[in-house]
């Protein structure tokens, strides 16, 4: 199909003259070869992180037992001999997410109904961006704040006593990178859930206030559950966003591995296991060269699942309203 | 002919009737339900003002923490462990500098040229497309120490074998942005409307003429705030910088191919966080003080260019 090229006109009558290319136009076909290896790109993007950590994963296996890798609860690498039970720091990295999921999601999600459904078009315009631009802080920074902050300064005088063995004198613990993390992922839920909810129909809400249903009513039964796929998928995604994140607890959780949800623990999570090991000099053969590998997988795979989920969702919710 | 004047009782009938089911209706509904209404909206209110504390107190602690520390010395001395009362970030802040310029040196052609292809020629209904698509979407989810693990394993070592040299964090940083900048470019290029396309098609210019003179221009102020925010985004990521050799406490300006390593303001603020002494969490906030209020300015700058260029068709 040539869109292009000279097309002879004739008034009336004969046939209208075949529209044809005045030349071959390789110029654009090697314009769109090109463009397609962008695209291309980020696929081989994918591939090189799965090999890069395939090949090292399995030298790993071979000197590790897959099974007391994954189902072993002691991890202390540098013991001799070593141990490599990888669910310590998997805990570790889900005991610092549920508190940081513990405190993002109601704040994260009473800011979405807050905007969507009781603030005037003014302040959603101020306060939406405001919001995002929390989402922009660097991580360090936040994570600075966590154990600089949020640790001796919130947890420490609220924490009541010797409640599970008592917050005073830690210098980390995983509730402050749970806070940490709750705080960077707040953005993330408030705004996904927020256009979620804004995409309800009109009708929708109309309907029920015609039937008598009041304000909260309105936002609770009726766009809530409408918006729901939009909203679980921003859960999903915050999730995600919370396993990944390295500086939050490697600057505030510490990096003692423990099998543990104790919320005024240290604790080390996978992440911060891989940057503290995982500095550069480390020598490319080592079995701790290696287990970062192990780890690195078994953490891609854990953040994969909750993407897909969460594109999933979010597809579905797309489809409805648009 | 009893019409007009019939109608009139019969109104009244309606109003009255309406009247007195509404206010049924409002007295049915009980006290409790008022109070319930107002409490929740308190409680909505409070959500929003708790993550808007949180962000205020994080900038009030870093400036009242990195307050004493700030001076030119901060910019222009290199860091030192023995004099903290005179370190500073000059070479984390060159390292950084030159970090970016590479970033948005491979991002821009790659990111722009991969948005153009999804969005003006690739065919949904082919399955690779599809795949290509997912893929991005997937990418830009996946955690950044997982791209500083191939960054190792890939850039710096194996195939491309680069060493611990900047231009290696550079491509790392590049490649965790690179979705970032797609999807935004999509984004902005699906807002061209096709009436554009198929005047200027009409007109006869060829595909490429199309995109080169109006799809692109339009889309200009959309692509732009994207790749700002994925360079601030680029500029703030330490996590995978530490895998791929930025760990080196530099006292020399970093050059992008030198073997001597690099450094770069997130690392080196990690750095000073680390250590326990007053004087160096003092220069950590010091330097966050200074990262923020570049990211700041940026993302600002982004968001004033969006609103600003934004194009209503």
């Amino acid at each position: 199909m040539s869109s292009t090229g000279s097309a002879a006109t004739e008034p009336a009558g004969g046939p209208p003259s075949r529209l044809q290319a005045s030349s071959k136009r390789y110029g654009e076909k090697a314009i769109q070869g090109v463009l397609a290896l962008c695209g291309i790109l980020s696929v081989l993007t994918t591939t090189a992180i799965v090999i890069s950590l395939i090949g090292p994963t399995i030298g790993f296996f071979e000197v590790v037992p897959i099974g007391d890798f994954l189902f072993g609860t002691d991890w202390t690498p540098q013991f001799e001999p070593p141990s490599f039970g990888v669910l310590a720091i998997v805990v570790g990295t889900l005991n610092v997410t549920l508190w940081g999921m513990m405190f993002a999601i109601p704040i994260g999600l009473g800011a979405a109904i807050y905007l969507s459904e009781y603030a005037r078009p003014r302040v959603r315009k101020t306060v939406k961006p405001v919001l995002e631009i929390l989402a922009g802080i660097p991580t360090v920074a936040i994570g600075f704040f966590a154990v600089s902050f949020i640790l001796p300064e919130i947890i420490v005088p609220i924490w009541p006593g010797d409640f599970l063995g008592g917050a005073e004198g830690k210098p980390f613990m995983a509730l402050a990178a749970g806070l940490g993390i709750g705080l960077m992922i707040v953005p993330i839920i408030a705004s996904i859930s927020e256009d979620a909810m804004s995409a309800v129909p009109r009708g929708l809400r109309e309907g029920a206030y015609a039937l008598g249903a009041t304000k909260a009513k309105v936002a609770v039964r009726v766009v809530f559950p409408a918006a729901l796929s939009g909203i679980v998928a921003s859960i999903v995604l915050a999730i995600s966003r919370a396993l990944g994140e390295t500086m939050i607890v490697v600057l505030a959780a510490g990096s003692t591995p423990q099998l543990t949800f104790n919320p005024v623990e240290a604790i080390q999570a996978m992440t911060s296991y891989i940057a503290v090991t995982a500095t550069g000099d480390i020598p490319a053969g080592s079995i701790d060269y290696k287990s970062v590998f192990a780890v690195g997988t078994v953490l891609f795979v854990m953040t994969l699942v909750m993407n897909m989920i969460s594109i999933r969702l979010v597809r579905r919710f797309r489809e409805v309203y648009d | 002919m009893g019409g007009p004047q019939a109608s009139v009782p019969r109104n009244r009938l309606a109003i009255a009737g309406a009247r007195a089911t509404t206010q049924a209706m409002l007295r049915e509904q009980p006290r409790g339900d008022v109070i319930r209404n107002t409490v929740f909206a308190g409680l909505l209110l409070l959500a929003v003002v708790i993550a808007l504390a949180g962000l205020i107190a994080l900038l009030i602690q870093a400036f009242a923490k990195g307050y004493p520390a700030l001076s030119l010395d901060l910019i222009t001395n290199p860091p030192s462990t023995a004099f903290p009362d005179k370190a500073g970030f000059r070479p984390a802040i060159i390292g950084s500098l030159e970090l970016i310029a590479g970033v948005i040196l491979f991002v821009l052609p790659v990111g722009i040229g991969a948005a153009l292809y999804l969005e003006e020629y690739a065919d949904k209904s082919r399955w690779w497309n599809r795949v290509i698509e997912l893929n991005i979407q997937n990418l830009a989810a996946v955690p950044s120490i997982i791209y500083g693990i191939l960054g190792l394993a890939f850039i710096v070592r194996g195939p491309l074998d680069l060493g611990f040299i900047l231009a290696a964090g550079s491509l790392t940083l590049a490649l965790l942005v690179l979705p970032m900048v797609i999807i935004a470019a999509r984004e902005a290029i699906r807002a061209v409307p096709d009436s554009i396309r198929q005047g200027s098609l009409a007109l006869g210019a060829t595909k490429w003429q199309t995109i080169r003179t109006q799809v692109l221009p339009a889309s200009v102020p959309g692509i732009a705030t994207g790749v700002i925010l994925a360079v601030s985004r680029a500029l703030g990521e330490t996590a995978p910088l530490l895998l791929v050799g930025a760990t080196v406490f530099v006292t020399f300006d970093p050059t992008p191919f030198s073997p001597d390593g690099y450094s770069a303001m997130p690392v080196q603020i990690f750095n000073y966080a680390l250590r326990p002494q007053e004087e160096f969490q003092t220069l950590a906030a010091a330097g966050i003080i200074l990262m923020l209020v570049v990211l700041l300015a940026m993302n600002s700058f982004a968001i004033w260019l969006r609103n600003r260029y934004e194009q209503r068709w």
